[in-house]
This record gives structure tokens, C-alpha cells and sequence, in this order.
């Protein structure tokens, strides 16, 4: 065990844990957070996505040492009920789940490749999704979804959603 | 026949005596749940497959709230807040949703002021288990749920009569607020009439529903409550559940099937950090530690000796070794005694043999559950599909009386049948129970997938028919072949799933019967009766199709592998060779797959639905395949394909329109179109997402989805190895057409579109190609293996 300073959300918080074990675990079982899901545990299937310097990372196979005083983003830090971050808000409005347990990978996903490609194409939308998991099969919903968060993120897309209506 | 008519006391019909039952004839549909007394209904429904039957059991187990209570479903508070209570869980099929939507219809609430619990075996009645497409039949027609909110309507009504003074019939609800038509400033809130106290009435068998009509909250597509919890990482899974002072559990599984136990080496992890116990229970082995990733560490290091594995069948082989394996369980559907006749008698005979493998329910996330159990009494925290099952399975599992366990529904990731919910369930009750703590379990994405899950059923399948001269069909002949091993636990079997087995339970017992006695009653069976047949038994015909001439045999053996209900159990499976087939007939007969699958049917909501697909599709009208020259390259073809549910729960139609590189085997779906008839719709987004999801479920399954093992154990345990269409896949455009019947009975609506996708998609290849592909998964070796085979005919 050794203490780690890790800063989710914003916080900084210490935690005293194994070096080695996966980032995961720690923001599920020591802080509590609900986002952050366990998949796989082999980097596989996304569930477990959260955000580390602009890059969504699979968190099950990531040792909590190696992040240590670094900015992680999870779910929970994109936004709140009242406030939702556009992409939480695009899930919303097509309704885009089944189960919900895949949500944190997908959305964490788009969030980092939509921050370094707001204007993405929805062939590079897809492609970008391919390495992620929805076992319920929301295929059409969420990348729909995220195809309306990308409009309204940008000036652009907001402008053309404006014009539709 | 009287003989089999009973009346038993209903709490004492557990799930596996209602197995029972159907192994004796009965189906489970015939079984009425009463005030008090069980009725077994004497008209035989023979044959029924039980490792398959999903039928509508409706609970009853001893210390249930009674079904036939009104108070057991529907509690008014003071300040008119309604509190529901259903059976009936929410697994991610929105029917959470669409319950809220019924209760704010018949009560004359918004759709805010409801709130619904469902599976706590505290607070909630036993409807068994939430599967089979039975959560729509079972609470939005006649009975349950939608007469108790109806009956509670009723009762405030008159309630509210003699409180103002005025007739019943003379006042209106709404907004959950009862006034007089003629006087609107005379009126009363619900809360003013029963506010906090119970109703103490019975569900009212004959009370009058809202007619679709009225309906301003069901059949709208209310938007589901969960969404911003779960967008925003609030929503708490069973993943989520924390308890104080709880520790974490890691169970050590076999490294073979059939391994034992021969010695476990508590040394072996004696000092490790966190560990408190090692927890054997015949072979039953976990860890428990304080923290997760000790527990994980320590289940590593663990050393234990097994005893050599019992061995398995090679996989290569394995459909041979269900068509060749003794003793069977055999059972005929329908038999004309003709059938070999017409054939003989027949222009052309067609044969053909289809196949589908083991798959698995691959949960994303895998299987979790929490236990509380010290002393005498048991808390349980899990995502089964049945608390009421699970309480008195884990109670006898634990060896406590089923009224000191206490289990509490937390939602799961998405559950498509038997996934390991039940199995992790009993995981974290035996440690727990070894700790007198809360303990967490969570599987390995390994033991989820080789010790977790109970997989879903292999088939074969043989169909022959006969044309005549004008290309009819004159005579259709189907024998199947598959295995099972356990079950849902029900109320009575912990050894169904993998825990209970290692524990020291036993699965439910193979019956073997052979031959298979003659069909008394007429049940589609999983669909293993084909659309197109008459389905004529006792002199009446209760088929959807127009065949007369028919033989439906199947044979159940024992599986080497844990099998159970997999999203459209055995219906998908017959449905992909009866579907195939009939295309297979439509170009034998050089006729349009649409035009000749209506030539024969009789059913009018299956030939609707045929229709309107193809009309979806713009489909023109042709044989198939489609002519072209080139054998090479890219090319084009669409398919049809169509299932009348359980014969009648839910209709769907289907095109699938593909793109197939010759020279690689790659096909790729473009376009899917459905048209889709459950009744009346309650809630049209819901029923859409539903269809989505189980068109491109369907499609995982028929492209890439196999359970895989060697000649000891399972090999198909990641996501590598068990292939699953992600995400951000080429995914095709779906459109949907809703067929509304509101005045018909609701309907199952979660697996009529998985059921037709593989058939629509193999048509397809083969209209593209001239190839037919007759084995799931289509991958490209085997659809270029197909291409070979035919160009070799050329």
C-alpha cells in the first residue's frame, strides 16, 4: 500500500492503495463512482473509459501509480442533471439506451475524439466507435446521438439545428 | 384426459414442478393462478420442450403480497403520490417505463406522479420470472397489474361517489383528481379519499379497461425516467451497491469441466494483503478480501488441486454428436401421418440441413451481485430475472427458511436471458455466508464467460418438403436435434446454474422418452412448428399456414456444457431453418420469396406483416436469385424472412438487403426493414428500440457469434474470442413500420425481430450469389465456402 494522490473531477484525493492496482478500481470501490464500469478488465470492450490529459484510456487495465497527479475526467465530471454536457443531453433526447451499462465507455469515447475532432464526419464517428461494446445493440440511437452532440458543440451545428427549425 | 385434471394449492406448484407438469403435457400457459387454489387446466398441451418453455407462470409462492389483492399492486398516499408494485423487472427492455405509462393511464395521473417498485420480495408480488416476452401479455392485458390499476380507479371512484353525493357514472378523473361532470368546483383528490390506508378490495376480474382511444399516456412514447441518471453516472447498478463494512469476493472455478476438488491451500495466500478467508464448499472455491483487487490477487495465487475434467465432445464434430447421441428426449408437434407419402407423391422433394451454435448472453458487463447474509437471515442484492425464484432457490442453497432471505432487484447489465445473474447471486450468498459480512462478487470476464453464464441452445435441423408440378408445397417434414443441461434455478433447483452444481446441487434430471408419444393439443413449441403448415391436431387446425401434410419431430439430449433461455430460445434457431428453407422452396418452385411464403399462410396478422414489410422495402417481385453474370467482385441481393412469435406472441417481417464480396466472403448488411405487430403499442420509441436492438443483436449472432471450447473447457472467454459486433460496425439503416391493433390482447415485442434476422440475411446471400449459407455464424470463410459449392455446381 502506498498513498497516491490522484485529481478526479476536479478534487484531488488521497488514497492509500496497492500502486498496482488498476485505476478502476480505485475510482469504483475507494471514491465511490459510479461511472466508471467494470467490463472486462483486458482494455477490451470500453466500459471502464474515463479521460487522462485529453485521451480517453481504458481504466481496467491502467495502474492507478502511473496517473497519479494527473487530471481524470470520469461520467460524473462531464456534467450534472441541471447542466448536462452536450453529449449527455444528445442521449437523452434520442433516448439512446437499453440497458445503460455501456453509456460511460461510449460517451467518454466520443467525448475525448469529438474535443480533437469537433467537426468529424460520421464515417470517422463510426470508426472512432469501433472499439467499443453495446451488448443491448443501441448501435443506431447512440451514434445518432452522438452525431447531434458534434452539431451542437459547434458553432456550425448549431447554427444548421437553428436553421431546421 | 379428466385425469389429469387437478386442483392443487397454488404455493406448493414450484417452477420445477411446473416443469413437471409440462413433461407430463401440460403447458404452462394452461395454468391459472386463482384466489388460493391452482387449477391445472385438462386441455393437453403436450410436447411442451422443457428446457425451453417460457410460458406465463404467474408466481404465487407462500409470503407473496396475493396477486388477487389489490393492495399488493397499487398504494395511494396522502399527498396522492401512487406507489406501484410489479414483478415484472426492468432489464433495459424500457418496461419500467411502459408500466409507469399503464398505471398513469388507468389511474388518470401523470406520468411524474407514479412510482414504481419492482422485485423486492419485501414490498413486491411474485410473478416469477421477467422473460419471455411475457411482460406486456402478462401485465397490460386482463389481469394483474393493468386490472389492479383499473380496479383502483373503480374503487376511488366510488369512493369519491359517496363522498360528494353524486352517482359514479357522474364523475370524471383526471389529473388524479375526481370532480362531478355537471359541478366541477364539486370534487376530491385521491389523497383525501384513501391517503395512506389500503384499499382491502380484490382485483375486480370484470372491471372495465380505458379503451385505447382514451389513452393520452400509454402509447405515447414517454421518455424513460432512468435516462439523465444514467447519462450522467447517478444511476446506481447492482455494481454500485454499497454496504458499511462490506468486503469483496473472487470466486476460483474449475480449470476444466467436470474438475473436482482435491485440496485447497489456504497457505498458499496466508499473509497476502486484505485476505480474511478462503471458502470451500465441495467445489465451491472463493476468496474474500477487503478490498477488490486483493480479492482478485489472492483468487490468482490460490492454489487448489483439481481432479481431471470429465472431458468434452470434440466442437468440430459437435453437431454430429447431437444427431447421434442415446438417449433422447423426443416429442412430436403435429403429425399428419402422411408425410412420407406426400413426399414420395411429391414433383420435387427438397431436403436441407441448418445449423446454429452455442451462444452466450456476453453481458457487457459481467455478472455482479451482493450478499448480506449473518446468522439465520439473508439479504440479497441481485439482477435476476425472478426475486421470488431466487429466495427460495438461495434459501435452500443456504440452508435458511425462504422467509429469512430477503431479496432485493438491483439492475444488472443488459440481461438477454439466463446470464449469470443467478450463478453470481449464489457466489456472493456462499461467501458471504462463510464471513458473516457483506460480500461483493463480481466475475472475471473469464468466469463469466466459461463459469458464469448458462449458454444458449445448438440446434440441427433437417426440413424436407414436396412440390407438386405447380410448385406448392404439398408436404413439410422438420426434425431437430439439441441439448440442455440446467435451467433457471426456478424455486427448487440451485444446481441449474454453474454455482449450485459446484456447491453440491444437481441439475434438473435428462428424462429420456423415445418414441416420442403421438401430439394430443396443438402448441407451436418454440416455434418449432413452421408458419406455413396447418398445425392440425385433434381435427382442427391451429397452424398459420395452409400445409396439411406435416411432421414436427424434436430430439433433446443431455449438453456437455450449462444451457437456458437465450433471447428467443429454440425460436430463433427453428425459425433461421424454417425460414431459409422456405426460400430454398420459393426458387426450387422458381417463385417470389413474398408471393409464395402468402400462397401459404392463413394467418391474418402474419400475412399483414409480410405485406407491409415488403411494402417498407419497395420489394420487387422475382424469384431469387437474382440474375447476373459476374462471380466475382461485389454484389448485391435482399431477403425476406417472417415469424409469428410462439404462433401468437408478436408477429414481425423482415428484408435484410446485403452487399457480398465474392472474393473475400465479407457480406455486409445496408438495409433492414421490419414491420412489426404486437398489439397495441405502449409505448411506440420503446418498441422501436427494442426492434432496433434485436435486429443488430440478431445480426451479432448471425455473423460472428460462436461458443467455442477444446477438449476440457471453454475457449471462447474474452472479447476476442467470442465475436461481437461493436459499436462503430458499418451498421445498417433499419427502418421500422409499427403495426397498431389496439383491440388486441397485448403481446411479447423484445424477440420477435432477433427471431428472423439470420434467415433474412442468409436469403439474401443467397439471392446476391445463388450461395446458401445454412450455418450460423455466417462468417467469410464459410460464406466463401458457399460461394465455392455453388460455383463447383455451375
Amino acid at each position: 500500500m502506498s498513498a497516491i494522490n490522484l485529481k478526479v473531477n476536479g478534487k484531488v484525493h488521497a488514497v492509500d492503495v496497492d500502486p498496482t492496482t488498476p485505476l478502476l478500481y480505485v475510482l469504483s470501490d475507494d471514491l465511490a463512482l459510479n461511472g466508471p464500469k467494470f467490463g472486462c478488465g483486458l482494455g477490451q470492450c470500453g466500459a471502464c473509459t474515463v479521460i487522462v490529459k485529453g485521451q480517453a484510456i481504458r481504466s481496467c487495465i491502467t495502474p492507478v501509480k502511473s496517473v497519479e497527479g494527473a487530471e481524470i475526467t470520469t461520467l460524473e465530471g462531464l456534467g450534472t442533471f441541471e447542466k448536462p454536457h452536450p453529449l449527455q443531453r444528445a442521449f437523452i433526447e434520442e433516448q439512446a439506451a437499453q440497458c445503460g451499462f455501456c453509456i460511460n465507455g461510449v460517451i467518454m469515447t466520443a467525448k475525448a475524439f469529438l474535443d480533437k475532432n469537433p467537426k468529424a464526419s460520421e464515417p470517422e464517428i463510426q470508426q472512432a466507435m469501433s472499439g467499443v461494446l453495446c451488448r443491448c445493440f443501441t448501435n443506431v440511437r447512440m451514434l445518432r446521438a452522438i452525431n447531434r452532440a458534434r452539431d451542437g458543440m459547434t458553432t456550425e451545428g448549431r447554427t444548421r439545428e437553428a436553421a431546421a427549425k | 384426459m379428466s385425469k389429469h385434471s387437478e386442483v392443487v394449492p397454488n404455493s406448493t406448484l414450484t417452477d420445477d414442478a411446473a416443469a413437471a407438469w409440462g413433461r407430463a403435457g401440460f403447458s404452462r400457459r394452461s395454468f391459472l393462478v386463482g384466489t388460493g387454489a391452482l387449477v391445472v387446466s385438462f386441455s393437453m398441451k403436450g410436447a411442451l420442450q422443457t428446457a425451453v418453455a417460457q410460458g406465463p407462470f404467474e408466481g404465487g409462492t407462500a409470503g407473496s403480497p396475493p396477486l388477487s389483492q389489490l393492495d399488493s399492486w397499487i398504494a395511494i398516499a396522502a399527498d396522492g403520490g401512487v406507489t406501484t408494485y410489479t414483478g415484472k423487472a426492468e432489464l433495459g427492455q424500457g418496461i419500467s417505463t411502459a408500466q409507469i405509462q399503464l398505471v398513469a393511464e388507468e389511474l388518470c395521473v401523470p406520468f411524474e406522479r407514479v412510482k414504481l417498485i419492482y422485485c423486492d420480495t419485501a414490498q413486491t408480488p411474485d410473478q416469477g420470472i421477467t422473460s419471455g416476452s411475457q411482460s406486456h401479455p402478462t401485465n397490460f392485458n386482463q389481469k394483474n397489474l393493468a386490472q389492479a390499476a383499473a380496479t383502483a380507479r373503480e374503487a376511488l371512484l366510488e369512493l369519491a361517489s359517496k363522498r360528494l353525493g353524486v352517482s359514479a357514472d357522474q364523475l370524471i378523473a383526471a389529473d388524479g383528481v375526481i370532480r362531478a361532470k355537471s359541478d366541477p368546483s364539486k370534487k376530491v383528490a385521491y389523497g383525501e379519499l384513501v391517503g395512506g390506508k389500503k384499499f382491502e378490495i380484490k382485483l375486480d376480474p370484470n372491471v372495465k379497461r380505458k379503451p385505447a382511444s382514451e389513452w393520452t399516456v400509454l402509447g405515447t412514447p414517454a421518455r424513460r425516467p432512468d435516462m439523465p441518471a444514467m447519462v450522467t453516472g447517478q444511476f446506481e447498478f447492482v455494481h454500485n451497491v454499497r454496504l458499511p463494512g462490506m468486503l469483496h469476493g473472487r470466486v476460483v472455478r474449475p480449470p476444466a469441466v467436470g474438475a473436482t476438488v482435491v485440496n485447497v491451500d489456504e497457505g498458499s495466500v496466508h499473509g497476502l494483503p486484505g485476505v480474511v478467508k478462503v471458502v470451500v464448499k465441495k467445489n465451491f472455491v472463493g476468496v474474500v478480501a477487503e478490498k477488490p483487487w486483493q480479492a482478485i490477487q489472492a483468487a490468482n495465487k490460490l492454489k487448489v488441486s483439481w481432479s481431471a475434467g470429465t472431458g468434452l465432445p470434440s466442437h468440430a464434430d459437435f453437431y454430429n454428436y447431437l444427431r447421434t447421441q442415446q438417449p433422447t428426449r423426443d416429442t412430436l408437434l403435429v403429425n399428419s401421418k402422411d408425410v412420407d407419402e406426400k413426399l414420395a407423391q411429391a414433383a420435387t422433394v427438397v431436403k436441407a440441413t441448418y445449423y446454429c451454435p452455442n451462444q452466450m448472453h456476453g453481458s457487457m458487463g459481467t455478472s455482479c451481485a451482493m450478499a448480506d447474509v449473518q446468522g439465520d437471515k439473508a439479504t440479497l442484492f441481485s439482477p435476476t430475472q425472478g426475486v421470488w425464484p431466487v429466495r427460495n432457490s438461495a434459501s435452500i442453497l443456504l440452508g435458511l427458511k425462504p422467509e429469512n432471505v430477503h431479496v432485493i432487484f438491483r439492475r444488472g447489465s443488459g440481461c438477454y436471458g439466463l446470464n449469470g445473474a443467478d450463478t453470481v447471486t449464489y457466489d456472493a450468498a456462499l461467501l458471504s455466508q462463510a464471513v458473516g459480512k457483506p460480500v461483493r462478487v463480481q466475475l472475471s470476464r473469464k468466469d463469466e464467460m466459461a463459469w458464469g453464464e448458462n449458454y444458449g441452445f445448438a440446434f440441427v435441423m433437417d426440413e424436407r418438403a414436396g412440390l407438386d408440378a405447380q410448385g406448392n408445397i404439398v408436404a413439410w417434414d422438420h426434425e431437430s436435434w439439441s441439448a440442455n443441461l440446467g435451467n433457471r434455478p426456478g424455486y427448487s433447483t440451485p444446481g441449474n446454474v454453474i454455482t449450485g452444481t459446484l456447491a453440491g446441487f444437481s441439475p434438473e434430471p435428462f428424462m429420456p422418452r423415445s418414441p416420442a408419444p403421438e401430439p394430443r393439443a396443438y402448441t407451436n413449441n418454440s416455434n418449432g412448428v413452421p408458419s406455413y403448415v396447418a398445425g392440425n391436431v385433434g381435427g382442427k387446425p391451429q397452424g398459420t399456414g395452409t400445409v396439411k401434410s406435416e411432421r414436427s419431430l424434436t430430439h433433446n439430449i443431455p449438453s456437455p456444457l450449462f444451457t437456458a433461455p437465450l433471447r428467443s430460445p429454440a425460436r430463433l434457431q427453428n425459425t433461421f431453418a424454417h425460414e431459409s428453407f422456405m426460400d430454398e422452396l420459393a426458387a426450387r418452385a422458381k417463385a417470389d420469396p413474398v408471393a409464395f411464403r402468402l400462397r401459404h399462410l392463413s394467418d391474418e396478422r402474419l400475412i399483414d406483416v409480410v405485406k407491409e414489410a415488403a411494402a417498407l422495402a419497395n420489394w420487387e417481385a422475382r424469384p431469387s436469385p437474382k440474375p447476373q453474370s459476374h462471380r466475382t467482385g461485389v454484389v448485391a441481393g435482399r431477403g425476406f424472412s417472417c415469424v409469428a412469435y410462439e404462433g401468437e406472441n408478436g408477429w414481425a417481417a423482415m428484408v435484410a438487403e446485403v452487399e457480398v464480396n465474392q472474393d473475400t466472403g465479407k457480406v455486409t448488411v445496408k438495409r433492414i426493414f421490419f414491420s412489426n405487430d404486437s398489439g397495441p403499442i405502449s409505448n411506440p420509441d420503446g418498441l422501436r428500440n427494442q426492434i432496433e436492438g434485436g435486429a443488430l443483436q440478431g445480426m451479432s449472432r448471425a455473423m460472428g457469434e460462436e461458443v467455442t471450447w477444446d477438449d476440457q473447457k471453454v475457449t471462447s472467454v474474452d472479447w476476442e474470442s467470442y465475436r461481437s459486433l461493436p459499436l462503430g460496425f458499418d451498421v445498417p439503416e433499419i427502418k421500422v413500420k409499427l403495426i397498431n391493433r389496439a383491440d388486441e390482447a397485448a403481446t411479447g415485442a423484445g424477440e420477435t425481430s432477433i427471431t428472423i434476422v439470420a434467415a433474412a440475411i442468409g436469403n439474401a446471400i443467397f439471392d446476391a450469389t445463388g450461395a446458401r449459407i445454412r450455418q450460423v455464424p455466417f462468417t467469410p470463410q464459410r460464406v466463401k465456402a458457399a460461394l465455392n459449392q455453388t460455383l463447383s455446381q455451375v
